[in-house]
């Protein structure tokens, strides 16, 4: 026990002697979060809150377009500005100075009433109701097509959510004719109302509950909080296996070999050391999500009556990333090796763990190996706490597999050194 | 207190054994000096002797005890001062002997004692609280052979403990290992001093191609080695005088 105090104070020793590392460890986390995540509430905020410029092609003229610009004005997200030529609007888009344009083909609004008054007729005519009495013979209305206009830059997930508002405005559109249709066949009176046209359906997104009847509301911060944060415990690798491999180049780890120490209690130091380089990066990080986040306008960080479970979820997650460090610094044998691998290392788990990309919308190759990821089962047990308000029976699984995962490498790294080093 | 049989070492992807079937005993109590040009396989046998590398074949006891029997027991036993300052940069010089003398299970103020005697005698007691990154490299060299001697171990291995230190450097190292020896430390130690280790030494081996040359007490060596003045005129009678550059 005393050999293992002695170790974790030297290497206590150590880490705080190198101040440049001290900063790297704790402030560029804090950085990247407070970065990334000002960054996706801007994009938020630019989607939600500031106007996109649409260049808009009218050669319908009629109702349908009036209906679109007004959709599109009222929708708080688009700034709508007029072109003659689709030419013009095309070649705008291309060239990036707009991100889209909406053209809207000749006669869309007659066609489409002239196509839908031809169904109901037919319809009213089937059921006798008509009254000429007689099925009115059918024209071709050819089909027309809203042409879309797109910045080649144009991130996809934007692209798809202006075509599913445009497809849903449309369909509300030709659904409104039908039901006016209808009512023109049905009824002499215009000003009577056979048909609600309002929606019957809604949404309502039920929050999970926490303290009482206060609901759990997922924000950009709940969500990039334990995602970098976790990240950030992750990146300890980087420093943990430089240690380890300074350790064998300056020549001391050969002393320690020729010292009555085991490999273990050597390991023990670093990794009570490094676990609490954890614990206070997480702590730095939810001080900035409760007290910095407000004060630059983003949503503050809650983690009200979470905290212990919060801090169980770190001690093994930085746990997970301590044995991740200890086994590449002990097979590396270089910090040409170590340091490079290692980060990269990080970024590739951090990818396939789901803190960039959802795991649900990843092909699924990748969903399956997701699960071979201890960044993975750290940021599901962060979920289950901040957004989905688990209890500690439901994380158990999570910081069982971190803890296994800790001592699986940890054992390996052990086992490893003792067959390199063996006598 | 050694006793060496048949032992060779041979790396992985090298053509020749850097040491082939050499046979050696040492006294309990001597200063053993191992001789060899650069190549010859000096560290190579320290190295095995303090368990830090594998013997190909053959095998040796320290104070009858073999490490794969009794592992912990010969590390208690033994001290190695290697060739490199295994020392931390950042810590001070009594924090790396606090750390170094708890992973022998010192502890408390018989440690402290022991660190505090031993850097005034090597005349470094002004320098205990400096970082090591600051000290020069026979402060250095110092440090690092009291890292290896707070347990004091019946047996101390180095490797080359004198080199690249000044001479008043060399001198308090030499008869502080003196002293060592006096109050019953069996020493073996490598050098490229020759003039250093006919002196210093009771006994030496001379190594080339990793094998004994020749064995005995420096003095008889010289009496017997043709036209030999001092230990390098037999040096260089068994070596040769070309270079021996490897990589």
């Amino acid at each position: 026990m005393h050999k293992l105090w002695a170790s974790t104070y030297k290497e206590f020793l150590l880490l705080t002697r190198d101040i440049g590392g001290i900063a790297i460890l704790f402030i560029m986390p804090l950085v990247l979060i407070v970065t990334i995540t000002l960054i996706q509430d801007s994009t938020f905020k630019s989607v939600n809150e500031s106007k996109i410029p649409v260049l808009l092609v009218d050669k319908d003229k009629g109702t349908i377009s009036e209906t679109i610009f007004s959709g599109l004005q009222e929708s708080n997200s688009f700034e709508v500005i007029l072109k003659e030529k689709e030419s013009e609007a095309k070649e705008l888009v291309f060239k990036g100075d707009y991100q889209l344009a909406i053209v809207i083909p000749e006669n869309l609004s007659s066609d489409l009433n002239k196509k839908v008054t031809q169904n109901v007729e037919g319809i009213l005519a089937e059921f006798g109701i008509e009254e000429t009495e007689e099925v009115p013979e059918k024209k071709v209305i050819p089909k027309k097509e809203v042409n879309l206009y797109f910045d080649p830059a144009t991130q996809l997930t934007f692209k798809s959510s202006v075509k599913n508002g445009i497809d849903k405005m449309i369909s509300k559109i030709e659904t409104q004719s039908i039901y006016k249709a209808f009512q023109e066949q049905i009824s002499d009176d215009e000003t009577e109302v056979i048909f609600d046209t309002d929606s019957f359906i809604s949404f309502k997104e039920i929050m999970p509950k926490v303290e009482g009847d206060k609901e759990v509301i997922p924000n950009s911060v709940q969500h990039n909080v334990p995602a970098w944060t976790l990240f950030a415990i992750f990146f300890i690798i980087v420093p943990l296996s430089i240690n380890i491999v300074k350790e064998k180049s300056q020549g001391t780890f050969i002393r320690l070999r020729t010292n009555p120490v085991s490999y273990a209690t050597v390991l023990g130091g670093k990794t009570v050391v490094y676990l609490i380089v954890c614990i206070i990066q997480f702590v730095l990080m939810l001080l900035v999500g409760v007290y910095l986040f407000p004060t630059l306008g983003l949503p503050v960080l809650d983690i009200s009556g979470r905290i212990g479970l919060l801090f169980l979820v770190t001690i093994f997650s930085g746990l997970a990333a301590i044995g991740l460090g200890l086994l590449l610094g002990t097979i590396a044998k270089t910090q040409e090796q170590s340091a490079p691998f290692g980060a990269t290392f990080v970024v590739i788990l951090a990818a396939m763990g789901g803190v960039w990309v959802p795991v649900f919308v990843m092909p699924k190759v990748m969903q399956l190996l997701s699960h071979f990821s201890p960044m993975n089962w750290g940021l599901n047990a962060y979920y289950d706490v901040f957004l989905r308000n688990s209890n500690f029976i439901e994380v158990v699984p999570e910081i069982t597999t971190l803890f296994l995962f800790f001592i699986v490498t940890t054992v390996i790294s052990i086992i490893y050194n003792e067959k390199k080093n063996a006598v | 207190m050694i006793e060496i049989q048949q032992i060779s070492k041979k790396y992985k992807g090298a053509d020749n054994y850097s040491v082939s079937n050499l046979d050696l005993s040492v006294v309990e109590g001597e200063i053993f000096g191992l001789l060899g040009p650069n190549g010859a396989g000096k560290t190579t046998l320290i190295s095995m002797l303090c368990s830090l590398i594998k013997a190909t074949s053959g095998q040796f006891t320290i104070d009858g005890l073999n490490y794969k029997e009794h592992k912990n027991q010969l590390k208690q036993l033994i001290g190695i001062v290697p060739q490199e300052y295994a020392l931390y940069n950042s810590l001070t010089a009594y924090e790396n002997l606090m750390y170094f003398g708890a992973m022998y299970g010192l502890k408390g103020s018989v440690l402290k004692e022991k660190i505090t005697t031993a850097l005034v005698r090597l005349g470094l007691g002004d320098f205990a609280h400096k970082k090591i990154g600051t000290f020069s490299g026979g402060m250095k060299r110092r440090i690092n052979l009291i890292a290896s001697i707070l347990h004091e171990p019946k047996v101390l291995f180095l490797d080359e403990p004198t080199v690249g230190v000044d001479v008043q450097s060399k001198n308090v190292i030499i008869q502080h290992l003196q002293e060592l020896n006096d109050s019953g430390t069996t020493i073996i130690y490598t050098s490229h001093h020759l003039n250093e280790a006919e002196h210093f030494c009771t006994n030496v081996a001379i190594i080339d191609h990793g094998k004994i040359m020749i064995e005995g007490r420096p003095k008889d060596l010289i009496e017997n080695q043709p036209e030999a003045n001092n230990l390098e005129d037999v040096f260089i009678a068994l070596t040769g005088k070309a270079l021996r550059d490897h990589a």
